[in-house]
């Protein structure tokens, strides 16, 4: 029997939809159920961060950062400062190095739950949802009680953090800790070995090594693909080189390699590395050292520039920053991770249909806020 | 390999079109060549055995004051030899245009839309060059440091930055 031509139809998914995570806007074009085209349409999100960034004070650009990536605040300010630090080449205390660690790899956890949780929303499974924000939550407490705030932070400062963590943080981090492995178990329950969940995302949207580095996709959704790349790793900053944790990589448990379960479970794994992590240098936390001491009373840069990467939850954020010697960046680039790893969805998502599509979409883990920025 | 090696091989391979190599003044050493030569150097060093330069981890349009050439900039890295370069080159303010790597590195093609978005910087031989973050009607290229926004824009008038 032979195949059922129908005509083409160019489908216009979002700029509001629910499955698109923010306001993306993707123009389908589609035979029948089947895609054969889909081209992402960005922007309604840029709010100017690198012109913004031309016209303040280094130290005034933090805040920004973290309205970029909103979901991994911590991450967009750690690299932010550690760029600058490298430029002025500041020590940092112990202390500083280790408490940021310690924020850094609770904002990867708190990503991937919302990461984890909303890939599930996206193919039906509503409960794991609930679950992931039920950790976050916890999360967000920790990060209330340092900083004062949940979403956005200006925790993290060049040359140290805005204050020190207050008393009971340790202890409180420690017990989430300590909850948190059996809570994973628990989504492995229900979401990671699900049939129905399995059947939507097994061999959906598979990506091959090669195409996955020529797009520049970094991050769990590179790894997942069998890429064993993760700056952490292979170009340690802050004090990562000190810490003994594994990279998961996708082996294509349920399907092929790299395909959209695998990007999910990449990052189930990952949350319990980042856990690791966050125990020793918690076990390492030295007690003494004062988080501003290193706190510079004038930032200027010298003349020159810098391309300074590191492991955000999505992958690899890279600040390409030029200072022309004054107290005013001359130019701030922003290498978002999901800006390159979106753009991979039209060589990967044709040929399925347009709910698998939503089931890829997903599986990228994409913040609208920075690749708009 | 060095950045001084790469520099040393590309140098020889092509010839004056690798303008120079600058090692003080920034962290990332850097090999500034000629616009036109950009895609043939970035085949050169992803097919070459000993560099191998297979993911552009990063692309920049810039413009250093207002005055002189745009620059953009490649900040390339070898995962299979882990080894790092940067490229600069370099294109008139106003009717230059640089030779697209889009074809070369996929990631390309998004992020040199940016740099026309945003700087006017023209590739040729890009497969789909317009405008990604602004609207598609936006008049002016808002990075360049001589940038004057429109007083309306769809009758909304737009706020003067400092």
């Amino acid at each position: 029997m032979g195949r059922l031509h129908a005509e083409e139809m160019i489908l216009n998914m979002g700029p509001q939809h629910p499955s698109t995570h923010g306001v993306l806007r993707l123009k389908l074009t589609t035979d029948g159920e089947i895609v054969s085209k889909i081209e992402p349409v960005i922007g309604y999100l840029h709010r100017s961060f690198e012109k913004h960034a031309e016209n303040l004070e280094y130290q005034m650009v933090t805040p920004f950062t973290g309205r970029c990536d909103y979901l991994a605040a911590m991450g967009s300010e750690h690299g932010y400062a550690m760029a600058v630090e490298k430029m002025m080449g500041i020590e940092l205390p112990e202390r500083v190095e280790y408490l940021r660690v310690v924020f850094a790899e609770l904002q990867r956890i708190a990503s991937h739950l919302v990461a984890v949780g909303t890939f599930g929303l996206d193919v039906g499974a509503i409960t794991p949802f609930i679950y992931c924000f039920r950790e976050r939550e916890l999360i967000l407490d920790l990060f209330e009680m340092a900083s004062g705030a949940r979403l956005l932070y200006n925790y993290i400062w060049i040359g140290g953090l805005a204050h020190d963590v207050p008393p009971g943080f340790v202890e409180k981090t420690y017990e989430f800790l300590d909850a948190f492995d059996k809570r994973v178990a628990e989504y492995n329950q229900i979401l990671t070995g699900n049939k129905i969940f399995i059947e939507r995302a097994a061999d959906i949207g598979v990506m091959t090594p090669e195409v996955a580095i020529n797009y520049g996709v970094t991050g769990p959704s590179l790894r997942a693909s069998g890429v064993n790349i993760d700056i952490r790793k292979t170009q340690p900053y802050s004090i990562y080189d000190r810490f003994d944790f594994e990279i998961p990589l996708g082996e294509g448990l349920q399907g092929t390699v790299g395909d959209s379960w695998d990007r999910y479970y990449v990052r189930v794994l990952e949350m319990l590395e980042s856990a690791k992590i966050i125990r020793q240098a918690l076990d390492q936390l030295p007690v003494e050292g004062d988080v501003k001491s290193a706190i510079p009373k004038r930032i200027r840069p010298p003349k020159g520039e810098v391309y300074f990467r590191s492991e955000n939850p999505r992958g690899e954020l890279g600040y390409y920053i030029v200072s022309n010697g004054k107290n005013v960046p001359l130019r701030v680039k922003m290498r978002s991770p999901a800006f390159s790893n979106l753009s991979v969805i039209n060589e990967i998502g044709q040929g399925f249909m347009i709910s698998d599509v939503i089931a890829i979409l997903g599986s990228l883990d994409i913040v609208l806020g920075e690749i708009d920025r | 390999m060095t950045e001084q090696e790469i520099y040393a091989s590309l140098s020889s391979k092509f010839g004056d079109q690798v303008v120079e190599f600058i090692e003080e003044e920034t962290l990332n050493p850097t090999v500034v060549v000629e616009a036109s030569a950009i895609a043939d150097i970035c085949n050169y060093i992803k097919d070459t055995e000993t560099l191998q330069f297979d993911s552009l981890m990063n692309l920049a349009g810039h413009d250093p004051d207002g005055e002189s050439d745009l620059n953009v900039i490649y900040h390339l890295h070898s995962t299979e030899l882990d080894h790092y370069i940067t490229l600069k080159t370099f294109t008139p303010r106003d009717d230059g245009s640089v030779a697209s790597v889009a074809n070369i590195y996929r990631t390309a093609d998004w992020h040199e839309r940016e740099a026309y978005d945003l700087f006017g910087i023209k590739f040729s031989g890009h497969p789909d060059l317009k405008r990604i973050l602004m609207e598609d009607d936006w008049e002016g290229f808002p990075l360049k440091k001589d940038y004057v926004p429109a007083e309306f824009y769809r009758g909304m008038r737009i706020e003067k930055v400092k």
